[in-house]
């Protein structure tokens, strides 16, 4: 396996931490609007609820993190950040799910500008304010640290559960024991996930793959129409 | 904690404060808030919940709103109760106040992870391009929660006499650290049983130098000491940096 080969840099501990401050924290993934529909209400059901988020969203983004960590190292040309923000919307139907991302993706920016600056960040950041946090996790590691495809992947699939495992506890009052030992049953097939990730993440934009989970979209839609009637804690 | 009894010298000037055992001990921050150049001044409140941070924010707005170009950023924990307090309070215009979501944590959203209140507060100075002040109100939280120096330049905590008057003794860092105390609603003293003299002096103890502020937002709605208070830091704010730019 290719992630045991190496030793994972620091900027990689640092951008999977929960402690990074780039804003995740007030995002649930969609796990607020299923534990309001008594679908998560137990450590089994967030396993099967984590299971389907790592290969939905979680999936998606470690795609985009893959390749644009390996555009990053080779220094694409700025117009190579329109398309992969454009392919990127096109593969996320939920306008609610495309504005968390972007939310994450201007925290983690801001966060991570100052750790780990480099020109090519400066450069996604002529396209738009607001990029998808996928991106931003593989520039960052890609441009400014010293990251691979398949860890930028590794980061962005493990922050898909994480963070939902977190708003559990939060949510539920979960065990933290079980909440945690939930995330850590998923390692292999995250890192299938990351692997995965990697194999594309040369592909030209257009061409990489999209995953979909219509149950992940409609639960941010739901979410965001419920924060309208003001009863949410987290803002996805 | 500090000691009471036990006084140490030292320096020159042979000046004596009292011994600390406490790393979240009182006195100014020592370190100089960074590059604040030509952006308003940003105040943050906090304070426990319903100590009446939201009442002080909406006063503030009424008695300076003439005068100040001014925008409100809220951390509200479960609903946008406070913004839309503000809102239909009708002291500031809707556009003026931004709400954002703290997952659960306001204390993470205004100390820990601050990104999602600079947002907010950027998308504010976008909106307006000539504030030249934006007042944060934290989600009530516990007595450890303050500000990160990255959000807020200077900080107001708002306890109230309601809590009890063993509050300010209990310290915290709200409590030793904030650049003004406020101990709000001392309307309500003698009903509640608190004694204002002995949180009056716990608080002066707890904080050394820094200024404690007793209030009666009933009896006070304009807030005027705390509206004096937020005039004196603007100044110096505008000594330090200049005019706010745009
Ligand atoms: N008697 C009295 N009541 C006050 C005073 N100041 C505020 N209140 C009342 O105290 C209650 C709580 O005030 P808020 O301003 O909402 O308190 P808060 O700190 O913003 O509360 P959270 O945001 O929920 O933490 C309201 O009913 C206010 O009207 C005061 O000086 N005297
Ligand atoms: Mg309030």
């Amino acid at each position: 396996m290719a992630l045991r080969t190496t030793t994972a840099s620091l900027a990689v501990l640092t951008l999977a931490d929960a402690r990074f401050p780039g804003g995740g924290h007030a995002h649930s993934g969609g796990l607020e609007e299923a534990v309001h529909r008594g679908a998560v209400s137990d450590p089994r059901q967030l396993r099967e609820f984590l299971h389907g988020r790592l290969h939905g969203a979680g999936a998606q983004a470690a795609v985009f993190a893959a390749a644009a960590a390996h555009a990053a190292a080779r220094r694409v040309h700025p117009h190579h950040w329109s398309r992969l923000d454009a392919e990127f919307d096109a593969r996320t139907p939920s306008p609610a799910q495309r504005a968390a991302s972007r939310a994450q993706g201007r925290g983690t920016f801001r966060a991570g500008r100052a750790a780990w600056p480099s020109e090519v960040l400066d450069e996604l950041l002529t396209i738009t304010g607001s990029p998808h946090h996928p991106v931003v996790v593989g520039v960052l590691l890609g441009a400014g640290a010293s990251g691979t495809p398949v860890e930028a992947a590794f980061v962005t699939a493990y922050l898909s559960v994480s963070g939902p495992a977190s708003a559990a506890v939060r949510l539920l009052g979960l065990d933290p024991f079980a909440a945690n030992a939930a995330v850590a049953a998923l390692e292999h097939e995250a890192e299938g996930v990351a692997e995965a990730a990697a194999r594309s993440a040369g592909e030209s934009p257009e061409d990489l793959p999209g995953t979909s989970a219509p149950a992940l979209d409609l639960l941010a839609q739901e979410h965001q129409r419920h924060h309208r009637e003001e009863v949410r804690l987290f803002a996805s | 904690m500090q000691a009471e009894h036990r006084d140490h010298v030292h320096g020159s000037d042979g000046h004596r404060h009292p011994v600390d055992f406490d790393p979240t001990a009182a006195g100014p921050d020592p370190f100089p808030p960074e590059g604040v150049g030509g952006r308003p001044l940003r105040i943050g409140i906090g304070g426990p919940v319903g100590s009446g941070k939201t009442a002080l924010t909406a006063a503030l707005c009424r008695t300076l709103g003439e005068e100040l170009e001014l925008a409100v950023v809220t951390n509200d924990i479960y609903t946008t109760e406070d913004a839309d307090f503000l809102r239909q309070a009708g002291v500031l215009e809707r556009e003026r106040i931004e709400a954002v979501q703290t997952g659960a944590c306001p204390h993470t959203a205004i100390r820990d992870d601050i990104t999602a209140n600079l947002d907010a507060v950027e998308r504010l100075c976008e909106r307006y391009s000539t504030l030249d002040l934006v007042l944060v109100e934290s989600g009530g939280d516990n007595l450890t929660a303050v500000f990160s120096r990255g959000l807020a330049d200077v900080q107001v905590f708002v306890v109230d006499v309601a809590g009890g008057d063993k509050v300010p003794r209990k310290g915290g860092p709200g409590v030793t650290t904030a650049d003004l105390l406020v101990i709000n609603k001392v309307d309500l003293a003698e009903r509640v049983g608190a004694d204002m003299e002995v949180m009056l002096a716990d608080a002066h103890r707890m904080r050394g130098e820094l200024p404690v502020l007793a209030q009666s937002l009933t009896d006070d709605p304009a807030a005027s000491a705390a509206a004096d208070w937020v005039r004196q830091q603007l100044a110096a704010h505008r000594s330090a940096v200049g005019p706010a730019a745009g």
